[in-house]
């Protein structure tokens, strides 16, 4: 429990180079990653579609990503004539940096990121709600058509989504008593002991599900990938981004699906926490480290896997399905969970109601798919009727 | 100009808030337009209130070619035409050009064509049902499973015929080859790969709660509606109707085959209904193959030995019509003498059933208008000609 990246300045003598320092590696580091989620992504979807994926770039294609920056970088930096100057090479940059923002509180170990702020819940969702400007000015500024669709749409399932996944971590946070990152990490282990509860997503699997289902949809991706559906609106609001602006996009959707997960991961799954009590060789934040990067890894995962599986829902039922289903069940845990709280209950009282509500949820679900004729489910053509014309 | 519906949805307080209607242009290049067409669609925010299809980008002039072709060089042309599935474009050309001349077809050619036919449906509804799933937006994952598929059957057509899209194999009189010598067997273990395929796609899709939400109840059509539209194949039968030409006027050996019509209680023509009967037709098409594969004469011709080296055809004319892969395909053939047709009209079925989109595409998301284009699985070459 030695802290070896503690609060304080470590790098430098004054807080600020020691800032500064930090920023640099996260920002090293998240190149490094965003390039190869974004190889790890094309191979993960391969081994699912039966193909092989990038082979030829370097050993097992693992240079693909660095061509693939060096190619954006060198293409042409195209504005349409149409476009709204300003706004739309301002876009990206509105994009783009509040997640390298949000990267400035995620603790990747105990005490070990840029800054432990004591409200950094609150500023990781505030934080990346800013995303959708940068978005709203490249659908805008574009001066087209299927980005201007691109960015309404993104703006209005971003706003939505943003209410039933902010009082998804409230009721986090009410059990947690905290906003500080660091402490609701510290707070979860899979061993309670005096003062710990055990990771939240025990303790509330119904938040956890509201918090992964938005967070998808924060992220655009499958099956809430509408603002920049492929086969409707080739790309949404980056349609006429080309070269190291439309990188620049790319590289916000990757940042931001490893943000996501690392926080997730901090919130839900108990950070750096393991079911193990005894203490391994070589120190701490290592094992701390490894730990959280393989839970997010495991998210991240889960995320390109729902990716590959599933069709994309219409904005409608998009709509709906935020404000009928998820809002409705995140506040009913909420009141739950603020009068289990105000009167002392155990924690099995939290595990049960969230636990009911996400039997709910997931029974609301299959109740539509059962509650449909029969005649129009799986594999019904197997059994077609001997016709007679 | 546009012609505006005439029941338009106003939104509650919309009568005095100012909103101006945008067309934004899909195609001619665009991801889901399967081809080179485009529609110009008029929203209201999401909702499609007018949608203009443009279409002839594809144009190559088939009939004119035809007409000024020998009967046996234009044969290439009509590969051409429903891309997706050649060989079942050349079996009508060739069945009315033998119809007007009045020429048998051995044995054993009848069931080769037969066997291409369906196998050429089978890839048909394949790519139908690989693209669909990506039009409905699952990342491709449907698109690769179909196409693992089609690359066997593709497989099989260039060991029969040499060429995989367009194989040219069909002849006025037969066909051009026999079958090379592990035909049967390599034919069967594809349609056992087939069976597994269509399980995949079914399991992917169609047990997948967003994909049936997203496609039930889309755009349902009535057979008369249908009937009015000139909408055939697998859009009219999905519609609860049971018209098959292979059952309902059987050109060729279809009347010695066992084979259903997929029939529903409950079909209402929607999108969903539409997918459904693709894969459904695909087992029967799969059990007519079997069939062929038994029951076929294990040696004999295949080519008509009888025919002269220039086909004249003095006098005739005849509309025949052949449940191709999209729908109706109708061959109108005129011969007045000379070696080359007079006339030679294509009644493309995806050109007809293009043409109900509008009606259903009105009054639905942007988004469901692209799964409908989708569902109505037009060929652009089979559309322009």
């Amino acid at each position: 429990m030695t802290p070896f990246l503690a609060s304080g300045a470590i790098f430098g003598i004054w807080n600020w180079t020691d800032a500064i320092i930090r920023i640099l590696i996260i920002v090293l580091v998240m190149t490094v990653v965003v390039v190869y989620l974004t190889y790890g992504e094309r191979k993960v979807i391969a081994r699912f579609q039966q193909r092989l994926g990038p082979t030829r770039t370097g050993p097992a294609g693992l240079l693909q990503g660095l061509a693939d920056a060096l190619k954006l970088v060198a293409k042409e930096d195209l504005r349409p004539a149409t476009a709204d100057r300003w706004v739309f090479e301002f876009a990206p940059y509105a994009t783009f940096i509040p997640v390298l923002m949000v990267l400035v509180v995620l603790p990747f170990a105990e005490d070990w990121g840029v800054r432990n702020l004591a409200l950094g819940m609150f500023f990781v969702f505030a934080v990346l709600g800013l995303n959708i400007v940068g978005m709203l000015m490249a659908g805008l500024g574009s001066g087209n058509k299927f980005a201007l669709l691109g960015g309404i749409r993104a703006a209005a399932q971003m706003i939505s989504y943003e209410i039933p996944l902010v009082l998804s971590l409230l009721s986090v946070a009410m059990i947690a008593r905290t906003l500080d990152l660091n402490a609701i990490a510290a707070g979860q282990s899979f061993t309670p002991e005096s003062g710990q509860h055990a990771p939240y997503v025990v303790l509330q699997p119904l938040a956890f599900l509201i918090f992964f289902t938005a967070m998808l949809s924060e992220l655009h991706r499958a099956p809430f990938d509408i603002p920049v559906a492929e086969s409707e609106i080739v790309g949404g609001y980056f349609v006429e981004y080309s070269g190291i602006r439309w990188s620049m996009f790319q590289l916000t959707e990757y940042a931001s699906m490893w943000a996501w997960s690392v926080f997730g991961s901090v919130v839900f799954l108990g950070g750096w926490a393991v079911p193990d009590t005894h203490t391994w060789a070589g120190p701490d934040w290592a094992w701390q480290l490894g730990i959280t990067l393989i839970k997010s890894l495991a998210w991240i995962i889960a995320i390109m896997w729902i990716r590959v599986t599933v069709p994309r829902l219409r904005i409608d039922q998009l709509m709906s399905f935020c404000w009928k289903v998820l809002l409705p069940l995140a506040l009913a845990q909420l009141l739950a969970n603020g009068f289990i709280l105000e009167y002392d209950g155990p924690d099995i009282l939290l595990t049960l109601t969230s636990a009911l509500g996400a039997v709910a949820l997931l029974a609301l679900i299959i109740f539509r798919a059962v509650k449909r004729p029969k005649s129009k489910l799986v594999g019904t053509y197997r059994q077609v009727q001997v016709s007679t014309p | 100009m546009s012609i505006w519906p005439e029941e338009r949805v106003l939104a509650p307080g919309a009568a005095e808030f100012d909103s101006v209607d945008m067309t934004i242009n899909i195609g001619p290049q665009h991801p889901a337009t399967h081809g080179v067409f485009r529609m110009v669609l008029t929203v209201d925010g999401e909702v499609v209130v007018d949608c203009e299809p443009y279409i002839g980008y594809l144009h190559r002039g088939l009939e004119k070619l035809t007409e000024n072709n020998d009967y046996r060089q234009a044969m290439g042309y009509w590969d051409r035409t429903d891309y997706l599935a050649g060989m079942a474009c050349e079996v009508p050309y060739c069945m009315a050009v033998e119809r007007i001349a009045g020429i048998e077809v051995p044995e054993r050619a009848e069931y080769i064509r037969v066997i291409m036919a369906e196998l050429s449906r089978i890839n048909s509804h394949f790519m139908f049902a690989g693209a669909f799933g990506a039009d409905v937006g699952s990342f491709g994952t449907s698109f690769i499973y179909a196409w693992r598929e089609r690359e066997r059957i593709y497989d099989l057509f260039e060991e029969v015929a040499g060429d995989r899209m367009f194989p040219t194999y069909i002849r006025i009189g037969g066909v051009a080859m026999d079958l090379p010598d592990n035909f049967e067997q390599r034919c069967r273990w594809v349609l056992g790969s087939i069976r597994q395929g269509i399980e995949d796609l079914d399991g992917l899709l169609t047990g997948n709660e967003i994909f049936v939400e997203r496609c039930r109840n889309l755009s349902p059509l009535t057979s008369e509606r249908a009937i009015a539209l000139g909408v055939t194949g697998p859009l009219l039968r999905a519609t609860g109707l049971q018209w098959d030409l292979r059952k309902a006027e059987p050109y060729g050996i279809y009347d010695r085959m066992k084979f259903d019509i997929p029939w529903r209680a409950d079909l209402q023509g929607d999108i969903f209904d539409r997918f459904w009967m693709r894969l459904a037709e695909m087992y029967q098409s799969a059990r007519i193959i079997e069939q062929c594969l038994d029951e076929m004469p294990k040696s004999g011709l295949v080519l008509n030995p009888d025919l002269p080296k220039t086909l004249r055809i003095d006098k005739g004319e005849c509309y025949f019509r052949y449940e191709g892969t999209k729908g109706e395909y109708g061959v109108y053939a005129y011969a007045r003498g000379g070696n080359k047709p007079y006339r030679m009209k294509l009644r493309s079925p995806s050109f007809c059933n293009l043409s109900a989109l509008r009606e259903m595409v009105v009054g639905n998301y942007i988004a469901d208008a692209i799964i409908i284009l989708g569902s109505l699985d037009i060929v652009l070459g089979e559309v322009d000609k």
